[in-house]
């Protein structure tokens, strides 16, 4: 057997998140545990596309950026896709949507964004980790997964290695860094679970006014400033909830749950973003304005089977796991 | 399925049959209207012949008080193919063998100093902490559902008398085992979380480590019993003694 040699790198800083993904936990939601997973499932496969791996291989998911110093102990090959945070090799800029060579001793940089807010940094096969329940996604508030199995991001001094070397290093076929701000996005939105409860006004008003992203927005969900949506239910019993639904809580103002979101919940929805639109709400900053368009399904599906035609393999994420 | 009624055991049937769009690849398959301890014979029956039926084409089935939500690989499966998998097996559902289902007995330490709302309870129901403590031990819960957190076990009915609306402010800081209620539901809380139960005792079965292997202690139509044991079988059982904050 051939041992190949150990490459890693090193956080010199970090910045106010960053954490090991992969396309997330399935066949587990439940035992009541989230899916977690790149938030940007789409710049998150561009990032392993570049250097072929395999879609779903661990690749850091970096948010904001903010002054996360990472020093690469070993010549390699890696590979940058997502928001622009700015990044940095020692003096070089670096274009998201790009793989690049990195010699040991140089250090990567990540600050302020200049466009979207998660940018993925993916290595030669894939980080190593120990997978918890057939993922090694960290999950801060279940304390599943990441580099450590504990669920927790990256710390000041934490190592994290890789085994592979690239297969293929591959140039985008369009330029990430030339494409549409993420700012004003139209999200696809297929219409579904209780949005028949709602008023007739609050529907139009849904579909035709922006929202504003809110600060609090993170992992589990993002929540979206706007006019006031009224449902006439106003108790439900909880039920699943699906990646990108709209839910309406009492004051009116909906929230898009994203990968940590909780399992169930009892607050009526307008229906899911697709998957698609999930990933481009990722990648709003607070303060973003956003709309929504009504999408069917058949659209919905038409186009996630054209973005996963991209990269001529199957959906990155693993199929159900046997119980 | 029999729509008209109530079926050979007795259990009313599933009240409100929907298939409902939830997501792009995801159906929501709605059985009943309201939260019943007899609606978990017909979810748990539902749950387990819609895994057979979906097989390797299932991503996700989660079960609730009332539903059970499938995400189904749409790459594979064709959406009219996953209603009509659902349909079939609807049309053929027999409520699970209650008598079958799994009986646990957690043993909890009921303290002031890890349960700090025994008194609060006690006090709405106008009855001694002894009392709820008899009183929420003597009574055999349902569990509903999982979620909230991994390992998390939604269970009731409590009585009435001990129904106890949640916190007005959250704790940020539940210690892991924790034994609480809100309304007329009870739980345990897996891990060290934020939470707005109010908290009776703690136990020190450790219900995150059979969840984080993907073996979930309880499961939706189990049934659970709680023990009250003494603070020196609580710490001999491995439990932590370490106080609750009121206002953690």
């Amino acid at each position: 057997m051939i041992t190949q040699a150990l490459y890693t790198l090193r956080v010199v800083q970090s910045g106010p998140l960053a954490l090991l993904v992969d396309a997330g936990r399935f066949g587990v939601r439940h035992l009541g545990v989230t899916q977690g997973g790149a938030a940007d499932w789409v710049s998150f496969s561009w990032a392993n596309w570049l250097l072929g791996n395999p879609l779903n291989a661990a690749a850091l998911e970096i948010v904001v950026g903010g002054g996360l110093v990472i020093e690469l102990e070993r010549d390699a090959t890696l590979a940058l896709a997502g928001a622009d945070l700015q990044a940095r090799l020692d003096d070089e800029p670096l274009q998201p949507g790009s793989a690049f060579r990195v010699v040991a001793g140089q250090r990567l940089y990540f600050q302020q964004p200049r466009n979207g807010l998660r940018a993925y940094l993916a290595v030669p096969g894939g980080f190593l980790a120990s997978p918890v329940l057939d993922s090694v996604s960290a999950t801060p508030r279940e304390q599943l997964g990441g580099h450590q199995g504990d669920g927790a991001p990256l710390r000041q001094g934490d190592r994290l290695s890789w085994q592979g070397v690239a297969q293929e290093v591959r140039r985008l076929p369009f330029a990430m860094h030339a494409a549409p701000p993420f700012q004003g996005d139209c999200l696809a939105l297929v219409p579904g679970a209780q949005s028949a409860h709602f008023t007739g006004a609050s529907l139009f008003r849904a579909f035709n006014t922006p929202w504003q992203v809110d600060n609090r927005a993170d992992r589990m969900g993002v929540r979206l400033c706007g006019p006031r949506l009224e449902c006439r239910l106003h108790s439900m019993v909880s039920e699943g909830i699906p990646l990108g639904a709209v839910q309406v809580p009492p004051d009116g103002q909906p929230i898009v749950l994203l990968n940590d979101r909780q399992t169930i919940g009892g607050y009526p929805r307008l229906g899911a973003l697709t998957p698609l639109a999930t990933a481009r709400l990722a990648q709003c900053l607070p303060g973003d304005s956003i709309r929504f368009v009504v999408s069917s399904r058949e659209q919905a599906l038409a186009r996630y089977r054209a973005c996963l035609a991209q990269w001529h393999v199957q959906a990155p994420r693993p199929l159900s796991r046997k119980s | 399925m029999h729509l008209d009624g109530h079926d050979k055991m007795g259990l009313p049937a599933p009240s409100a049959v929907r298939i409902e769009l939830a997501a792009m690849d995801v159906l929501m398959v709605r059985l009943f209207d309201s939260i019943d301890e007899a609606n978990m014979p017909w979810l748990v029956a539902a749950d387990r012949a819609l895994r057979d039926a979906f097989g390797s084409a299932l991503i996700d089935l989660v079960p609730s008080y009332t539903t059970l939500m499938l995400h189904y690989d749409c790459l594979t499966l064709t959406h009219a193919e996953a209603c009509r998998r659902i349909e079939t097996v609807l049309a053929d559902l027999t409520p699970a063998d209650a008598e079958l289902a799994q009986r646990h007995e957690i043993p909890v330490w009921y303290d002031e100093s890890v349960g700090p709302e025994l008194r609060r309870v006690a006090q709405r129901a106008g009855i001694s902490v002894a009392e709820v403590v008899r009183r929420h031990s003597e009574h055999e819960y349902h569990v509903f559902a999982l979620g909230f957190a991994p390992g998390y076990g939604f269970m009731g009915l409590v009585e009435p008398e001990l129904a106890t609306p949640r916190l007005t402010t959250p704790r940020r800081r539940v210690m892991a085992g924790s034994v609480g209620i809100a309304e007329r539901q009870t739980a345990i809380y897996p891990l060290l979380s934020p939470g707005g139960w109010n908290i009776l005792g703690r136990t020190a079965i450790p219900l995150f480590e059979y969840a984080r292997r993907g073996e979930p202690l309880l499961n939706p139509g189990d049934r659970v019993r709680f023990v009250p044991v003494s603070r020196e079988e609580f710490v001999r059982q491995g439990g932590d003694t370490s106080p609750l904050e009121v206002s953690a």
